[in-house]
Formats: structure tokens, C-alpha cells, sequence
């Protein structure tokens, strides 16, 4: 390939316990917008941000114009001519936009360490010109919308000159008319010659900028296809073609009818959609859907961790007020982080601690003096229960396996006895074998009577787990399907629908 | 004419002034302080006693300065105040020990303050070690070398080198007769103005607010982090050597056990004048301010004969509810 401008090849990156990149391969050529798809979890942030230098290569070269290049940190890469405006805003609220977008390349004057700031807000309104944006640059980014936000990196990354431009999910937090309007700066440039890799998980979004789809599953580079020969349908069996868990699904029989939990137009802002759905006893509801989709959000609505606009939820045919997790957890709801570390655990205490917390309220005597012996009692049914594997209950929980975390997270609840759980991403961090004893403790639960909603972002995960799917897209639920009609395709298909504005075909 | 139409301010415009009560709000409070201890006394608002709060808030301001840079960057600076003494005792060992010029025990006073900061700017910014424990450990590095430098006895200086006259002296006396504002206070003011200029001015206050602010964003941006941040500490160091010079030539001697608890008070000093301990915020105008509310209440309760206990508690309440009425004004604004 004559004008073949950057290339990666047999690129490996591990983290601490998992293979994020194998072997993988990416080329660009100037003048091309190319999309990278794939799943959460596939690897393409990873791979981009290595060629960007935020992360380092463990294996592998890197060819930039021909030539084998080293990009240590983000300056190599800014300097060699590659800029990346990443998922999540990377913007300092305090500083202003033109103070933004020049952070590292101050106009100076007077020995070099004066700055300029006329000519910073100059520059800045150049590029903001340029790209038709109603922005001051004298404005403190704080005190704006993210969808302008989101527009400040953009024109940041832009003002680089740079000729490999790398869009991590850029629209995220745009609305149509600003879409439109980032289409038609990329066009502009891929015109100049530069070269853009674009990833998003809006498919027909792709369908319409890019000249070539790259996609990648479980680290792994799959292909790379010509946008204008290949349709929707066929970039999302390529994006999860694979058949690791499907072939034992372990759905029990029929929950009850009985509902025990229903949610009724919740809305809250842009991130919660008038969202209703209805949960039975002993059934798992599967939440799926792409990052970012308003699956927490819900949750955490429910639980009282947020709080919402409107709506009602209804509790075992009651109409409750929940206006904080306390609240919640006395209407017999429990819900348990994605980041268990975060929001599920004290770490530095030991097993007995963790969950005796959710428990002792009931176990005290004469001025809060605590039962040990009943609580050593209730804990240890509980860690033989859940078979959580440690030599003894005064075991830190920093030094449990993740599996084990989770069950110490789930025994806290179990501890309580709560009848409504909310399980958000039950298995994420945990390995093969641990989470197959999570799935298996997730039916326990039900067969004991106990109903989950489980948000996963995993599909075989979801398939395999649910008794009926719930899929979400930007705050909207998309659709509910029932076990036999959900398959990886049907799924993906109601993730990327967006309601409201579509996108039409130009 | 429409001067009946009322135009809605947007909330753009009501964040901006948001921020300009709230750096009038510690101006305020300040004056109505003054204020009210002038009615409470007529010893309070007098040529002499005014000028005895201005010197009492000389030493803590530049210390509050040097602590302002390293705040608003995230962190915290709890070595100032025996660093400052270190610096002091420096500036001893120079000019009574080794019989050196003046000005080069001054030298040697602003030196070590920026030397320490240096170090603790590496333990930040290379080690990765969190602020509060680097800036332990230097807090009582630098006291324990005070200690040993001077086997626990102050160092005095020679009355005929004038030292104390770096402080006390007056040179806009001399320019202005009458008008017999103490160098101290000048180098303060001086300070205090140079800061700001370095804050708003460079690459280098551009970077402690953009660190303060978003670290992250300011890596990814291809900032070398742990090069300006060293320089922060160190430029900071810089202002809190100069404390020690100042507090030495009041003294007219180095006193080595002095200097716990003066960075307390110049922290006070910075979030009384609005500085965020979260970082991203802070101005040296503010914490000037900040600085003079503190030396000004303990001023004034001791004129009305408040027992000195009772001053500390005064100036505790102080400091919670300037906090506190900061985090109402945060609340409001998001």
C-alpha cells in the first residue's frame, strides 16, 4: 500500500489478569476515515491508547510514515503528529476553553514564561471559527454543557494539526445538529489527507463516515471491511461471533407470576427515559445494552442512590418512597455496584466486619454492645453457604480473589435476607471459574424465591442467565425480549437503535 | 429607552458572579471585622496598632502565599512552618557562624525554603508519594536539622550587622517621612504581588491550576508532570524562605524550636481567602486576605482582653464556617 500512514502489528497488552490486546494489527491510510468496532471490553480503546501513549506496548512495532516509532507518553505522540480525544472528557473545569485547548502549548512571551493570553484567545477562537462552534474562549469550561465539553476536546485534538486524529466515541454527548457538524469537520480533514479513526458504538453512524470498518472482539483483530459492502447485520455478527458460553444455558423453570417489583415511567434528565418494567418473583431480568445506556442509572434510581425526576415504584403492590439507600434496603431492595470495590466492600476490614455491618443494627445489647457470638454464628453460615473460599473469617478482603469479593458482597445482602436484588455487571473483573459459581449462586437465589435484575454488558452472560431481556439505548428501554427470542443479534440490534434522532442517510 | 426591560442573566453570567461575591464575601468580612472592633475600642483603629497587625501578618502571609501555589495544585504543605525556621537558621549560620555579607545569609534563608520545597515537589511528583505524608516527613526533617545545626540554642545576630533592620527597618519611611510602614510589610505586599503575577501570568500558574484541576487532562495534554510540579514546590519553597529570613530579622536572631503549628494557620489563611482544598481554585489576593482576617481577629480580641484560649477557639469557629459557607456557595452553584 502506497500511502499507508500508520500501522500497528502484533501489538500484545496485558493488565493484571487480563489479555487485553493479542497479537493485534491495525493500519490507517492518510485520507480515510476509518471505524473500529467491537464489543465493551474488546480492546480498541486499549489499542488506540497505546497508539496515542497513554498506555505502553508490551509486544510489538508501531510504523508511523514508514518509519518504526516509540511513543512512551501522550507528548511522543502529539509531537509525531497523533492526537486522540478520549471517551471520557479529560477537560480542566477550573481553566478556560482557549486555556483548555492550548494546556502545554501556551503562546509565550517575555523569556519564554509569560503568557500571552491575547494570543492564546486568538488562536482559540481560530479553531473555533473554523469549526463553525458558538464558543467563547474566555469561558470557564465548568459552567458549560458536556455537549460543549465534548465539543472543546474535539476542537483541542484538532488544533494539533495533527495527521492521525483518533475519536474515542465522540457523539456520545452530542445532539444531532452537532453530530452533523463533526461529520462535516471530519470530512474537511480526511480531504486534507489526514487520517481518522473514528470509534463509536453507533453503527449507522459509521455506515455514513467511514471508508472502512475494522473490526475486534476479546482483544483479538477479526477484519477489516469496506463500509460500502457490508451491512449493519453483518458488522454485528462479526463484533460478537463467538460461542464461548452458549452452548449450556442454565435457565430454571418458569418464575411465579407473582411481581414483586415494578418501576413505572422513571424519568430523570437525559439519562433516564421514561423507563417501566416489571420484575416477578424467582425470575432473573437480564439488562443489557451498550456503556453508557442508562442501565446504572436505573438501578441507582431504584435503589435511591440517585435521585429521579418522576416516576413510581411500586414494591410487592405497594407504591413505595424510596428517597435513599436506606430506604430502599427497608422495602427489602439490595443493590451491588458495579464497582464492588468502591461501594461494596471495606477492603482493609476482614470477612466477619463486611458483613456483620449490614447486620450488628439487630444484634446489640446494652448500649450498642455487639452479640460476637451470634454474629460469628450468622457469618459463618453464610461463608459456608456461599463456599467462599479463605482459611478464616478475620481475612482482610483485599486479599480475597475477585469471585470471592463478589460472594462476600452477595452475603451481605444474603446476611439481610433482602428479596429484590439488583445486581449491576455481577462478573466483571472475575475469572472463567469464578464466574460460573456466581451464575450458579444467581439460580440458588432464585430457586430460593429471591428476584435479581442483573445488568451485564457480557450477552452470553445475559443469554445464558435471564429469563426475559431488557435492552437499553441512550436512557430509553428499546425493547423486552423473552427467553428463545433474545439471541447476540436481537440484542445488539435494540443497543444501537436510537429513538428520537436518527440519523438519516446523505 | 428600555430601561424597564429587565434581561434574564444567564447562568453563565450568574456562575461569573457567583465567583466575584464570593472574592468580595472574605473582603467583606474582613472590613466588617475591622469595623466593628474600631466601635468595640478606641485603641484598635490606631497608626500604631494597625501597623502591629499589618507586621503580625507579615510571616504568615508569605507563608500562606507558598502554601496557596501548593493547594491549588491538589496537595498540601504541612513543612512550611519548620522549614521556615530551617531557612531562618540558614540565614544564622551564614551571617553570625561564618561571618558572611547580609545579603548572603538572605540568600541562603530563600534558598533552603525553595531546596525543601524541591524535595518535597520530587517525593510528589516522581515518588508518587501523597502530599500530606511527603510534607510530614520534610516538617520534621527540617525541624530536626534546625535542631542539630544549632545544638538547640538560638543563633543571635550581631546588633552592629542590623539584621533585625530587613524587617523592622523602613525604607518608604525614609522616602515618605512619617509614613513608617515596616519593610516586612513590603516584602509581604511585594510577595504577595509577584505571586499573583506568577499565578496568572506564566506557564507555571498556568499548570498548577490545570494540575489542580484535572491532573489526568493536563498529562494526556503532554505536560511533563513531575518537571512542573517540582517547580511549583520549589517556587512555593521560595516564599516560605523568605518568611524565615523575615521572621529571623524580627527576631534579630534564628530561633530553632520555633515553627509548629504556623502551617496550620497559613493553611487557614489560604481557605479562609477561598482556596479549594480540592484544588483547581485559589487566588494569593484572597489568601492575603484570608491572612489578615486571622491575625486581625487575634489582634482585636486581645485588645478587648479575650483570654488567649479563648482566641484559639475563636479563630477554630473561624475557619469552620468560612468552609462551611464556601461549600453552600459550591452547593448552589451545581
Amino acid at each position: 500500500m502506497d500511502n499507508l500512514l500508520f500501522l500497528m502489528e502484533g501489538i500484545d497488552k496485558s493488565f493484571p489478569g487480563v489479555d487485553a490486546l493479542k497479537k493485534c494489527r491495525f493500519e490507517l491510510k492518510s485520507g480515510e476515515v476509518r471505524a473500529l468496532v467491537g464489543e465493551n471490553g474488546a480492546g480498541k480503546s486499549t489499542l488506540m491508547k497505546i497508539a496515542a501513549g497513554v498506555y505502553s506496548k508490551d509486544h510489538g512495532r508501531i510504523f508511523y510514515k514508514g518509519n518504526e516509532v516509540n511513543i512512551p507518553n501522550p507528548r511522543a505522540a502529539q509531537r509525531l503528529g497523533i492526537s486522540m480525544v478520549h471517551q471520557e472528557l479529560n477537560l480542566m473545569p477550573h481553566l478556560t476553553v482557549a486555556q483548555n485547548i492550548f494546556i502545554g502549548r501556551e503562546p509565550v512571551r517575555g523569556a519564554r514564561v509569560i503568557l500571552d493570553e491575547n494570543v492564546l484567545n486568538d488562536k482559540a477562537q481560530e479553531i473555533i471559527d473554523m469549526l463553525h462552534l458558538k464558543l467563547d474562549p474566555r469561558t470557564k469550561v465548568a459552567n458549560m454543557s458536556v455537549a460543549k465539553q465534548q465539543m472543546v476536546e474535539i476542537a483541542k485534538a484538532l488544533s494539533f494539526n495533527s495527521d492521525v486524529l483518533i475519536l474515542d466515541e465522540p457523539t456520545a454527548a452530542l445532539a444531532y445538529v452537532e453530530i452533523i457538524e463533526l461529520f462535516r469537520i471530519i470530512r474537511q480533514l480526511r480531504d486534507k489527507g489526514v487520517g481518522i479513526i473514528y470509534i463509536s458504538h453507533r453503527l449507522e453512524e459509521l455506515k455514513q463516515i467511514s471508508d472502512h470498518i475494522t473490526v475486534m472482539r476479546d482483544g483479538l483483530y477479526v477484519n477489516t471491511v469496506r463500509t460500502q459492502e457490508v451491512t449493519i447485520d453483518q458488522i454485528i455478527k462479526m463484533m460478537v461471533g463467538r460461542v464461548i458460553y452458549e452452548s449450556s444455558p442454565e435457565i430454571p423453570e418458569n418464575p411465579s407470576q407473582e411481581i414483586v417489583l415494578e418501576v413505572k415511567n422513571l424519568n430523570r434528565g437525559n439519562e433516564i427515559k421514561n423507563v417501566s418494567f416489571s420484575l416477578k418473583r424467582g425470575e432473573i431480568l437480564g439488562f443489557a445494552g451498550l456503556m453508557g445506556a442508562g442501565r446504572t442509572e436505573v438501578a441507582r434510581a431504584v435503589f435511591g442512590a440517585d435521585p429521579f425526576d418522576s416516576g413510581e415504584i411500586i414494591v410487592k403492590g405497594k407504591k413505595v418512597n424510596i428517597k435513599s439507600p436506606s430506604d430502599a434496603v427497608n422495602h427489602d431492595i439490595g443493590y451491588l455496584s458495579e464497582d464492588r470495590k468502591q461501594y461494596g466492600l471495606c477492603l482493609g476490614l476482614d470477612i466477619e466486619t463486611n458483613i456483620a455491618f449490614v447486620i450488628i443494627s439487630k444484634l446489640t445489647g446494652f448500649f450498642g454492645w455487639i452479640k460476637n457470638i451470634k454474629v460469628y454464628a450468622i457469618v459463618k453460615r453464610i461463608v459456608d453457604k456461599l463456599s467462599i473460599k479463605t482459611p478464616s473469617l478475620n481475612q482482610k478482603a483485599m486479599n480475597l480473589s475477585g469471585g470471592n469479593q463478589q460472594k462476600l458482597v452477595v452475603g451481605k445482602w444474603l446476611a439481610k435476607d433482602t428479596g429484590i436484588l439488583l445486581f449491576d455487571e455481577p462478573t466483571r473483573g472475575i475469572d472463567v471459574g469464578a464466574k460460573s459459581e456466581i451464575y450458579r449462586l444467581l439460580n440458588d437465589l432464585v430457586h430460593q424465591g429471591k428476584s435479581i435484575i442483573m445488568i451485564s454488558s457480557e450477552l452470553p452472560e445475559i443469554l445464558r442467565m435471564s429469563h426475559r431481556v431488557v435492552v437499553m439505548c441512550e436512557g430509553r428501554i428499546t425493547g423486552e425480549l423473552g427467553y428463545g427470542e433474545a439471541t447476540q443479534e436481537s440484542i445488539m440490534q435494540l443497543a444501537t437503535l436510537r429513538n428520537g434522532e436518527k440519523i438519516s442517510n446523505n | 429607552m428600555n430601561l424597564f426591560v429587565k434581561t434574564e442573566p444567564s447562568t453563565q453570567e450568574k456562575k461569573a458572579r457567583a465567583d466575584a461575591i464570593q472574592r468580595l464575601m472574605a473582603f467583606g468580612a474582613l472590613l466588617i471585622i475591622f469595623i466593628g472592633f474600631s466601635f468595640a475600642s478606641p485603641y484598635f483603629f490606631t497608626f500604631r496598632n494597625v501597623i502591629g497587625i499589618l507586621i503580625s501578618t507579615a510571616v504568615n502571609g508569605l507563608l500562606a502565599i507558598g502554601v496557596t501555589f501548593i493547594i491549588i495544585t491538589g496537595g498540601i504543605d504541612l513543612s512550611v512552618g519548620t522549614v521556615m525556621t530551617l531557612s531562618a537558621v540558614m540565614s544564622g549560620v551564614f551571617i553570625t557562624y561564618w561571618n558572611l555579607p547580609v545579603p548572603l545569609g538572605i540568600m541562603a534563608g530563600i534558598l533552603t525554603g525553595s531546596t525543601a520545597g524541591f524535595f518535597n515537589g520530587i517525593l510528589v511528583s516522581k515518588f508518587k508519594l501523597p502530599p500530606f505524608v511527603a510534607t510530614l516527613g520534610m516538617l520534621n526533617v527540617a525541624r530536626g536539622f534546625s535542631l542539630v545545626i544549632t545544638k538547640l540554642s538560638p543563633i543571635y545576630f550581631d546588633l552592629d550587622k542590623s539584621v533585625s533592620s530587613i524587617a523592622m527597618g523602613s525604607i518608604l519611611g525614609k522616602i515618605i517621612p512619617g509614613f513608617e510602614i515596616p519593610n516586612a510589610v513590603l516584602i509581604m505586599f511585594g510577595s504577595a504581588i509577584i505571586a499573583s503575577l506568577i499565578l496568572s501570568k506564566t506557564i507555571l500558574g498556568r499548570y498548577t491550576y490545570g494540575i489542580g484541576s484535572n491532573e489526568k487532562a493536563v498529562r494526556l495534554s503532554g505536560v511533563n508532570i513531575v518537571f512542573w510540579k517540582t517547580a511549583i514546590y520549589a517556587t512555593a519553597g521560595i516564599f516560605i524562605g523568605l518568611a524565615g529570613v523575615v521572621i529571623a530579622a524580627r527576631l534579630n536572631s534564628a530561633q530553632p524550636s520555633l515553627g509548629l503549628g504556623y502551617e496550620l494557620e497559613a493553611i487557614a489563611a489560604a481557605v479562609i481567602g477561598g482556596t479549594s482544598l480540592s484544588g483547581g481554585e485559589g487566588s494569593i489576593l484572597g489568601t492575603i486576605i484570608g491572612a489578615f482576617i486571622i491575625s486581625t481577629l487575634t489582634n482585636g480580641l486581645r485588645i478587648l482582653s479575650v483570654p488567649q484560649e479563648w482566641q484559639i477557639v475563636i479563630t477554630g469557629f473561624i475557619i469552620i464556617s468560612a468552609v462551611y459557607l464556601d461549600i453552600l456557595r459550591r452547593g448552589k452553584q451545581s
